[in-house]
């Protein structure tokens, strides 16, 4: 353990560097969240995942956010435990009609303000899995939503470019960004 | 196990259902086939329920040491069978489940509360004659709990990390866990229903994102079936490619789970090394195959697109790495104290129980059973890759995590082979056997986690019906078992070294 812990301090970090010299999108969101986060809610963000109804592929890429390439506590944002101490429930899957309770009790115990995020394209509409006896439709069909991130699933880097993107928003006191809202 | 020509009678057979036979079975003879597994001379293998011009019923039963197959059926047009849960545990929730979807009693069965139906939907017995949902469900009976100093503990289904959502109730005396009662169901999206008249390409994609971590293991399960019901074969290229993704899936997820589980135990250098591995691996798939987890990638027929040469490069690039730094994380491993501490001896599934269940994957293999379907039955091209199977009988959590540390050393050889002896040729076979594109068809895949069996009934080249069963139908039980006399802290261990599929599962 001592050896890989040493290697860690003496090698260079595989985090990939925010902004890339040849990723401007990346160099320009990374600026922004500072402005944006520290104006709105301090130096960041905390987020609750709620799966209600994947298939488990965007939890996979949601995972991804917390490796070492994409490190998102960098930027102030990190998951926790319960939706009491969430700023934004980041939600994924058709909402199944079995889940749909789970999610409205787990929506109305997050405190204001608080943003939703729906993430893929079961999330937007129930994609695939639209008109099932077992689907209710759309996270926007049972809490209102801030932002669709689309992608099935997307990729770690979609997923942080609509969280920075969110958080933009946020900023100007505009809540409905996207196509769904309440 | 005697040969499974000795145990199933002599039903009769099934035409155009292929590779396996599947037999029409009386009432009796199910019921003695039944009694067969019960008494270990077969393992149950899946028990699924159909509509058509008569309900039935379909069991398939596997000779685990040949890999013998064979499918029955026993209509039931008085909607009732005999409960094979009545004499064989595992078969208690497959029940449940098709008693819930399709109104089919199991007569004599131990447990008949519903199952995957949690009472939210409009409809009951939705893939059977739907009822109307009764306006105020039934509360739902949890097992009954006697005993001084015990309390209960509810957790879900929404859970506490990023993480798919089911109902776990602990019945706990001080920190011991004296039972685990699960409810699962909460991410049931009906697949099987929205395959009905599906073509078989919208099939295909459902039957990927039935489970995420497992889309190139269902889709070869699925592609199979469909293959074997039109008397098809993908060509050998396409077999090759096949093969290569679903190792890069085990890899990536073996990786992923190694991590976590030592991230579950606080050993969070493990999970952030493994984690940089998993994303190497997602990456050099992309590269490869144009999707990190290469959904939508495997085809009924063959693959969709051809290996990329730059992806090439860095997959051998990425397997180099791998290889240099794996083993300095398996020292990690083993040579912590406090890890092992936490590992060895928790959450312990016994041989006789691996068995009875039919275990499969990883839960099988540690605790025993020597099961992998890439060598019995068995499919092209592992019967050309030379491969272990590695078996372990301690049964505990570290012998799950030692199960995916061997399985990640021989992924890795036969992805060195795959590439030295890769085929030529096409990489797709047209969807047009010499039977009008009707036919039967079964077919598996070892997913990392286990198998994963896929059967379909294909009439003018759409799916009349479609079966998935993830290989976490056996493995759930054996986590309430597991669990059991730990300590309640010790759960997220037991229950990552397990991984089961919660989607997989619910469909």
């Amino acid at each position: 353990m001592r050896r890989t812990l040493l290697e860690s301090l003496t090698s260079r970090p595989l985090t990939e560097p925010p902004p890339a010299t040849d990723d401007a999108a990346l160099a320009e969101l990374a600026a922004s969240v500072e402005r944006a986060a520290r104006r709105r809610l301090g130096r960041s963000l905390a987020i609750r995942q709620v799966d209600a109804g994947s298939c488990n592929g965007c939890e996979l890429e949601i995972h991804a956010l917390n490796n070492a390439f994409y490190d998102l506590e960098r930027f102030g944002l990190r998951f926790v435990a319960s939706p009491r101490h969430a700023d934004v429930l980041l939600v994924t899957g058709p909402v199944t009609r079995n889940m749909r309770q789970a999610l409205e009790r787990t929506y109305n115990a997050t405190p204001d303000p608080k943003w939703v995020v729906a993430v893929g394209h079961c999330a937007a509409d129930g994609g695939i899995f639209a008109g099932s006896y077992a689907v209710a439709g759309g996270v926007g069909a049972v809490v209102p939503v801030d932002l669709h991130i689309a992608g099935c699933p997307p990729t770690p880097l979609q997923l942080l470019q609509g969280l920075l993107a969110l958080l933009a928003g946020a900023s100007e006191d505009d809540r409905r960004l996207s196509r769904g809202g309440s | 196990m005697p040969p499974l020509i000795d145990i199933i009678p002599h039903g009769e057979r099934v035409e155009g259902h292929r590779p396996w036979p599947r037999l029409i079975v009386t009432a009796d003879e199910w019921r003695h086939v039944a009694r067969e597994i019960a008494a270990g001379r077969a393992t149950l293998f899946g028990l699924w329920g159909d509509s058509g011009a008569v309900p039935t019923v379909h069991m398939a039963i596997i000779a685990d040491t040949t890999g013998e197959i064979v499918v029955i059926s026993l209509a039931c047009p008085a909607r009732k069978f005999p409960s094979v849960g009545a004499l064989h545990p595992p078969a208690i929730r497959l029940e449940r489940a098709i008693h819930s979807l399709y109104g089919l009693t199991p007569v004599g069965a131990p447990d008949v509360r519903p199952w995957l139906d949690l009472g939210f939907w409009d409809v009951q017995h939705p893939l059977g004659v739907r009822q109307p949902a009764p306006a105020e469900p039934p509360a739902y009976a949890f097992l009954p709990v006697e005993g001084e100093s015990l309390h209960q503990i509810p957790v879900g289904p929404v859970h506490a990390g990023i993480i798919e959502p089911g109902h776990f109730r602990f019945t706990a005396g001080g920190e011991t866990v004296a039972r685990l009662e699960q409810r699962l169901g909460y991410v049931h999206k009906g697949i099987e229903s929205l395959m009905t008249g599906a073509t078989i390409e919208q099939a295909a994609r459902l039957a990927a994102r039935t489970s995420g971590d497992s889309t190139v293991a269902y889709g070869i399960a699925f592609a199979q079936a469909v293959e074997a019901a039109l008397a098809i074969e993908a060509p050998p290229r396409a077999k090759y490619l096949r093969a290569l993704m679903a190792e890069l899936e085990r890899l990536a997820n073996h990786f992923g789970d190694i991590g976590a589980i030592c991230n579950d135990a606080s050993f969070a250098l493990m999970h952030a090394h493994c984690s940089i591995l998993r994303e190497q691996v997602l990456r050099a798939a992309d590269a490869c195959f144009g999707h990190r987890l290469m959904m939508d990638r495997v085809v009924p027929g063959g693959v969709a697109d051809d290996l990329r040469p730059g992806g090439l490069t860095l997959l051998r690039n990425t397997l180099q790495h791998i290889r240099a730094r794996f083993p300095r994380l398996v020292e990690l491993y083993d040579n912590t104290a406090s890890l092992q501490d936490r590992t060895v001896a928790t959450g312990v599934v016994t041989a006789e129980l691996a068995r009875q269940f039919g275990a499969a994957g990883y839960v099988g293999r540690a605790s025993g059973r020597d099961f992998d379907t890439r060598r019995t039955p068995g499919y092209a091209p592992y019967d050309q890759l030379d491969f272990a199977v590695p078996v372990l009988t301690a049964g505990d959590v570290n012998a799950r995590v030692w199960i995916r540390i061997r399985e990640v050393e021989q992924s890795l050889k036969m992805i060195d082979r795959i590439l030295a002896h890769l085929p030529d040729g096409p990489i797709a076979s047209a969807l047009d056997g010499g039977n009008g594109g009707n036919g039967e068809g079964l077919g598996l895949a070892e997913g990392f986690r286990g198998d994963v069996l896929a059967w379909v009934r294909l009439k003018d080249l759409h799916v009349a019906r479609c079966h998935l069963r993830d290989p976490s139908w056996s493995q759930w039980p054996l986590l309430e078992i597991a669990v059991e006399g730990n300590i309640v802290a010790d759960f997220p261990l037991c229950n990552k070294s397990f991984n089961c599929s919660y989607s997989g599962h619910d469909l």
